[in-house]
């Protein structure tokens, strides 16, 4: 993961859903190409067609609430999105979009308008709002989270671990 | 200071004890996938490079999601699970055997006390017998698959209490969705929830699962009842384990506390395109209804079908509404046919379909077109949810379903059972 991402961000309101990410018809599929091209389908049509590989999704609250389908969060990293920023997860997608190696970021996402250029500053924990002057701190990972993050997902975590190794002092740090 | 159930079961589940907040590894007891997040969770297992699972006997997997197939893609994929089950020697439910859910609860896969994962949201729903069991997604349980354990974080709990007298008309689904819409759709995130009162101790087995099963449809992470006489009935037929029931603790550390007087709640309709969106049903009765449907792990058991039967039979459905029957398992359906359940809803028109997800994640067996409005027993209306995002869905208990499909129209279904024997 880079420490400084840059790109625009596709904003989405509150509870955007799993179905909204990826209809139900699509997800019976282990081509994750095909995912992507059907990304937003039912609510941003014009999704896969405007975002450019390092954009991101940027929401509201309780994003990816609804089904446990790992396709949402397969078909959004497969789309190129960059990271995604939300003020609030839904925690099965919270946790698959980690395990996917998407960096998924808490902020308060208001001030981010549709279209908005960002640059996400992991050394600063900050996303930064270069044409608005704006900064918005990021909330901090849980440190398991971070620890699956920087492995590039859970499945190169467990190659390297074996198994969990949860980082001590753990208690109601992050998100 | 006492425990919530929640801590006490991820406690005994991770050796260690725990508090809302800690951070923990926990054994999993059950791990469940389909057909629709089973072959990605395969595809991440053979990225280990293991060749067994860490327990086949603690999997089970079940192809309900799009059986029977509807094309060679899924077929290919059903392959997939029936090859990984036979070379892992993991327990395999295929086409036409039911819902994960129901199947779980009636075979006996989960116990009280158990922590329990599925690679499917709703699998809160065994929470009504008393097992904290939540959903994961297909790597996590690639994860359980390698090590029979997952990292959580252990939810804090919120206590809702269901007391009154149940007014006629009104069911288990009509208060679960007035819970939700009072509270909304990330109203309890990453809680558990801890359901209680005299309303739930009266219910049986079965439509409590109504309620632990839309857990989720408020962000829960659990949805947990205790386990009384008829939850120890309920299991003792087909437990393949011994049952460590446990319960909150008076003196339980409690997030927050909901009070639900049910004596004056009608019955209830979630209206497109939110779960959330909840009204009266007479708010909105009248509303064209193109297609009906009565199934899912939400209510599609045996005394769903029974109450549909009670308004359909004798009656006829409106020639403008289709209606479509899908019972929760193998077993529910057996049981309907006995009853006579079956042959009351067929010749009231319903068109009956094989045990199974259904229509529900829109995939195959009753789409809607555009413009037309569902009227479900199921636990989601998002928009597209049933295949098409050109059509509404809302969701309702079995009577308001069946009422509506004998007028085409959302109709109050009061009026049918108070006319009913």
């Amino acid at each position: 993961m880079n420490l400084i991402m840059q790109g625009n961000a596709y904003k989405f309101g509150d509870d955007i859903n799993t179905d909204y990410i990826i209809a139900g018809k699509y997800t019976k599929t282990l081509d994750f190409g095909a995912l992507a091209e059907h990304v937003f389908e039912d609510i941003a049509p014009d999704f896969s067609k405007i975002v450019a590989p390092g954009d991101f999704v940027v929401a509201g609250r309780n994003f990816g609430c609804g089904s446990s389908r790992e396709q949402a969060p397969i078909a959004i990293k497969h789309a190129g999105i960059g990271a995604i920023l939300a003020k609030s997860y839904s925690r099965i997608f919270f946790r698959n979009a980690i395990n996917q190696g998407i960096p998924a970021f808490l902020c308060d996402t208001d001030v981010i308008d549709h279209g908005d250029r960002l640059i996400i500053d992991l050394g600063k924990n900050s996303v930064e709002l270069p044409e608005k002057g704006r900064s918005i701190p990021l909330f901090p990972l849980s440190p398991v989270m971070l620890d699956i993050l920087a492995e590039g997902g859970l499945v190169e975590y467990l190659k390297k671990n074996g198994t969990y190794i949860l980082p001590p002092n753990s208690k109601d740090k992050g998100a | 200071m006492g425990s919530t159930a929640a801590e006490k079961i991820v406690s005994a589940h991770a050796r260690q004890d725990v508090k809302a907040g800690d951070f923990a590894v926990v054994d999993a007891d059950l791990a469940m996938i389909h057909d629709t997040t089973g072959p990605i969770a395969i595809k991440a297992f053979e990225e280990y490079g293991r060749e067994r699972v860490r327990d086949p006997s603690k999997m089970i997997i079940v192809l309900d999601h799009a059986t029977p197939s509807p094309n060679e893609r899924i077929s290919n994929l059903h392959s997939l699970l029936r090859r990984f089950a036979s070379s892992q020697g993991i327990p395999i439910f295929d086409t036409g055997e039911g819902v994960c859910h129901q199947l779980v609860v009636e075979q006996g896969f989960v116990l009280p006390g158990d922590l329990a994962v599925g690679a499917d949201s709703h699998t809160c729903t065994y929470g009504a017998l008393n097992a904290f069991s939540f959903g994961i997604g297909s790597t996590d349980m690639s994860g359980v698959m390698l090590t029979g354990k997952l990292w959580m974080r252990v939810p804090a709990t919120m206590k809702v209490t269901f007391r009154g007298s149940m007014p006629e008309g009104t069911y288990a689904k009509d208060l679960m969705l007035h819970l939700i819409g009072r509270i909304g759709a990330d109203g309890a995130d990453y809680l558990a929830l801890s359901f209680r009162g005299d309303v739930i101790g009266r219910m049986s087995v079965s439509e409590r699962m109504t309620f632990s099963n839309m857990a989720i449809e408020c962000g829960a992470k659990a949805g947990l009842m205790e386990a009384d006489e008829k939850t120890l009935a309920y299991v003792s037929g087909a437990a393949r384990r011994a049952s460590r029931p446990v319960w909150d603790d008076d003196d339980a550390d409690f997030a927050s506390e909901i009070v639900v007087d049910v004596t004056s709640i009608p019955p209830q309709i979630s209206c497109p395109h939110a779960v959330d969106s909840v009204f009266p049903v007479s708010d909105v009765a009248g509303t064209e209804i193109a297609q009906v449907y009565i199934g899912t792990c939400t209510n599609g058991r045996l005394d769903d079908l029974r109450t549909a039967a009670r308004i359909l039979s004798g009656r006829k459905i409106s020639a403008n509404c289709r209606l479509l029957v899908c019972p929760a398992s193998r077993k529910v359906l057996s049981e309907a046919l006995a009853e006579g359940i079956v042959a009351q809803l067929v010749e009231a028109g319903a068109t009956l379909l094989p045990p199974g997800c259904g229509p529900c994640p829109g995939t195959h067996l009753g789409v809607p077109g555009d413009g037309e409005n569902v009227l479900s027993t199921a636990n989601r209306n998002f928009k597209g949810r049933m295949g098409n995002n050109k059509s509404s869905v809302y969701l309702a208990s079995p009577a308001t379903c069946a009422a509506s499909a004998l007028e085409g129209k959302i109709a109050d279904p009061r009026e049918y059972l108070s006319r009913s024997r």
